[in-house]
């Protein structure tokens, strides 16, 4: 007996010195050996993981990734910081998200960092800053850098469009020459006409655009026909007066607008499309054009079937103004990470102008000056002239802390009407702006 | 022998009394099932009286009473849901039984090759909601999917967009939920059939019963108890259908397929409106548990 308590005394305290050691050893890593980011799976995240090779080698520190893909990347990451996991030290999180990572304490402020380390939000594109760093809007207190730039474009089959009996046809039956839409009633009209025509042989279709109802496929697609169409969610910018702004004659004419478009130019069965449906179709060859965010458009221009001179890129058209929805995400310190000092490390190197420049050769969207307003920056990429374009009239969703009930409520209006056939635009918008109004109450913001 | 080293070697179990030793037993079980089942149950139900956000720890948590409840009851989309999950569980449910009884039927009589068609026909109810829901989602795609291909080969319609139609949606989560748990049905209706006794029909031959008699007055009287547990089981589960709807249909076109579960993960884990949820999922309980202890009186009734 007393050699078993022996034994057993023995054993426990072995196990104690080997806790103790893998809790020292995973403290004294900590700051030094390996970092985490989180970010969404998609083809920038890729140049990313490749570019951070570099900062391993500068600094010794691994980058890990977390790569969740679209459809999950809110639900995911949200859960992640709401429950304070200290999964993610650096979070690439989208724009929208700005809001609540400042207001519930998820993301570090960096304004002592930046001016420690003579990082200047003026080498930045202003939009981005505004999109991406900045809460509350319109003020200097920053959560994020300007990390990975996009707007919504459209693609289009420029073999096509470039094809003789085609452009007669179009010429035949529109009165116009076949060219590359530069309002919206233009991108609805060339859509139409490629929906069920013959080329090749095959039956193809006028566009893929956005039908997508779990995350914010569908917002995305709307709000890129109301934008143009001079709608703002507010009557006076931060003021939160909805009503007449985004139930407005001009809202209700653009969701009207993208449901006829959506109804006469699509493939069957898309009703569900966001991103990588929308890639799928354009890639197979069953669209004339596909509406999708930039970060896509390096792909497509490597890609073996719609590569190289087969497809043109350009800023979403604009309609009574210029207006595109703005995409892309900041790069902000998770508050609960225990590797804060590593992850600003990362930061400062991604911000130096030769890694943005780097980051823009690999196919990721810098917004950083010495990179977008080089004298050459326009012909770099078949579509970085059209990117500039976009990026400077970008509009974006809300941003508020309730972000993501604001945008369910948007995503169930406008799918019952767009997809579902249920009621009349009007009553669609209503319906929104009592949703929103009452989100909005909840949080605060506005007496209902 | 044995028990007598089993005494040796267990000193500290000598002492104590049958009572005491199933307490020993069952104690582990009985904390588990309070902290896994019980605890989180009471703490939804007292969240549902409160504005709780699990998105926003440290905000102070404030008393509403009942306010999360008549926001749940009086919300028409609410109303919607119900009645969505409603009609998706009786469609179920009547298709599934008939077709789930006349398969037991089928496979109860004795032919070559039956144990392999049972084993073929059981197949769907061994894979994940989830996996059933997505490689439907291609089987039902409007241009390639097989289904639309047959349907269009035999009645001519063209593509046929089951998943995006108004119309045809609801049908598109009840064929696969049919597909895949039919065959639960019929293992429970064959379990029934397989235990009336040869010579309750041998009677009913000598009576010169003709077949519907026997189907009416033997069969159908001791396969009621079998049939009715068949869909209190499925009627529960198809009342809480999340996965494979989701990875079918997300819910849409519009609002047309979200069930009342699928709306409670969203206003929960997308919304964060933690209070709001667990008044709705207490509604769902109570509906569930409601309806289920009416049925079980029902079955004891008809088993009597």
């Amino acid at each position: 007996m007393r050699k078993v308590i022996k034994n057993s005394v023995l054993m426990t305290s072995i196990l104690a010195i080997g806790l103790a050691g893998c809790s020292e050893s995973a403290d004294g890593g900590a700051d030094a050996s390996d970092i985490t980011v989180c970010w969404a799976a998609w083809d920038p995240a890729s140049a990313l993981t490749e570019l951070s090779k570099e900062f391993t080698a500068e600094s010794g520190v691994e980058v890990n990734f977390e790569l969740v893909p679209w459809t999950n990347f809110a639900d995911r990451m949200l859960n992640e910081l709401n429950s304070r996991g200290q999964l993610c030290d650096i979070m690439i999180g989208d724009s929208q998200w700005i809001g609540s990572g400042a207001t519930y304490g998820h993301y570090v402020q960096l304004n002592e960092f930046f001016d420690a380390e003579g990082i200047s939000m003026g080498d930045f594109l202003p939009t981005a800053v505004d999109a991406y760093s900045a809460w509350p809007k319109g003020t200097d207190n920053y959560y994020a850098l300007p990390a990975m730039g996009d707007a919504l474009g459209w693609v289009y089959r420029k073999d096509w469009f470039e094809r003789p009996e085609i452009k007669e046809a179009f010429k035949a039956e529109t009165g116009r020459e076949l060219t590359v839409p530069t309002t919206q009633t233009e991108l609805a009209e060339v859509a139409k006409f490629f929906q069920g025509r013959e080329i090749d042989g095959k039956t193809v279709y006028g566009a893929a655009m956005y039908s997508e109802r779990g995350s914010e496929g569908i917002t995305m697609g709307v709000t890129g026909a109301m934008y143009p169409w001079g709608v703002t969610f507010e009557k006076n910018k931060g003021k939160y007066d909805l009503d007449g702004a985004v139930n407005s004659p001009a809202a209700v004419e653009a969701l009207n607008f993208y449901k006829d478009m959506f109804k006469a130019t699509t493939p069957p069965g898309h009703t569900n499309a966001y991103m990588v449906e929308n890639l799928d179709a354009y890639k197979s060859g069953q669209v004339a054009m596909q509406q999708n965010w930039f970060a896509f458009f390096p792909g497509i221009v490597k890609d073996e079937a719609v590569g190289g001179d087969t497809s043109g890129f350009f800023a979403n058209p604009g309609q009574n103004i210029e207006a595109s929805v703005l995409g892309g995400q900041g790069m902000s310190v998770v508050a609960y990470s225990e590797k804060q000092d590593a992850a600003l490390q990362y930061m400062k190197w991604f911000a130096k102008p030769e890694v943005q420049a780097k980051w823009w050769e690999l196919g990721g969207y810098s917004v950083h000056n010495a990179v977008v307003q080089a004298d050459d920056f326009a012909e770099s990429t078949p579509f970085a002239g059209e990117f500039s374009k976009a990026m400077s009239s970008v509009q974006d969703f809300w941003q508020e802390p309730t972000y993501a009930e604001l945008m369910q409520a948007s995503q169930k209006r406008f799918h019952d009407f767009v997809v579902a056939d249920k009621g009349t635009a009007q009553e669609a918008l209503d319906q929104l702006k009592d949703d929103w109004t009452k989100i909005l109450a909840a949080d605060g913001k506005i007496e209902e | 022998m044995s028990n007598n080293n089993i005494t040796k070697d267990t000193p500290g179990l000598r002492g104590l009394s049958d009572k005491s030793l199933a307490w020993l037993f069952i104690t582990p079980t009985i904390i588990l099932l309070l902290a896994i089942n019980i605890f989180p149950l009471i703490w939804t139900i007292y969240l549902s009286f409160t504005d709780y956000r699990s998105n926003q720890p440290g905000r102070e948590i404030e008393w509403v009473g009942l306010e999360n409840y008549r926001d749940v009851l009086t919300s028409p989309d609410v109303w919607g849901y119900m009645q969505t999950t409603a009609s998706f569980v009786i469609s179920t449910m009547l298709i599934q039984v008939a077709i789930g009884f006349a398969l037991a039927m089928f496979i109860n009589k004795n032919f070559k090759g039956n144990s392999l068609l049972t084993t073929i026909i059981l197949i769907p109810m061994m894979l994940s909601p989830a996996v059933v829901g997505t490689f439907w989602t291609y089987l039902y795609q409007p241009q390639t999917g097989v289904f639309s291909y047959i349907i269009d080969f035999f009645a001519d319609v063209g593509p046929l967009d089951m998943i995006g139609s108004v119309d045809l949606a609801p049908w598109a989560i009840v064929i696969v939920d049919t597909w895949m748990w039919t065959p639960y049905i019929m293992l429970l209706c064959l379990a029934g059939l397989r235990s009336i006794p040869e010579y309750l029909y041998e009677a009913a031959e000598i009576d010169r019963a003709n077949a519907l008699q026997k189907f009416w007055y033997i069969t159908l009287p001791r396969i009621l108890p079998f049939l009715m547990l068949a869909v209190l089981f499925r009627g529960i589960e198809n009342f809480k259908m999340f996965d494979m709807v989701v990875s079918l249909t997300s819910g849409g076109p519009g609002s047309i397929t979200e069930l009342a579960s699928i709306n409670l993960k969203r206003e929960a884990f997308e919304n964060w409106k933690t209070g709001y949820s667990s008044a709705f999922a207490t509604i769902l309980f109570v509906t569930v548990f409601g309806l289920g202890s009416i049925y079980v009186k029902a079955l004891n009734k008809v088993k009597s």
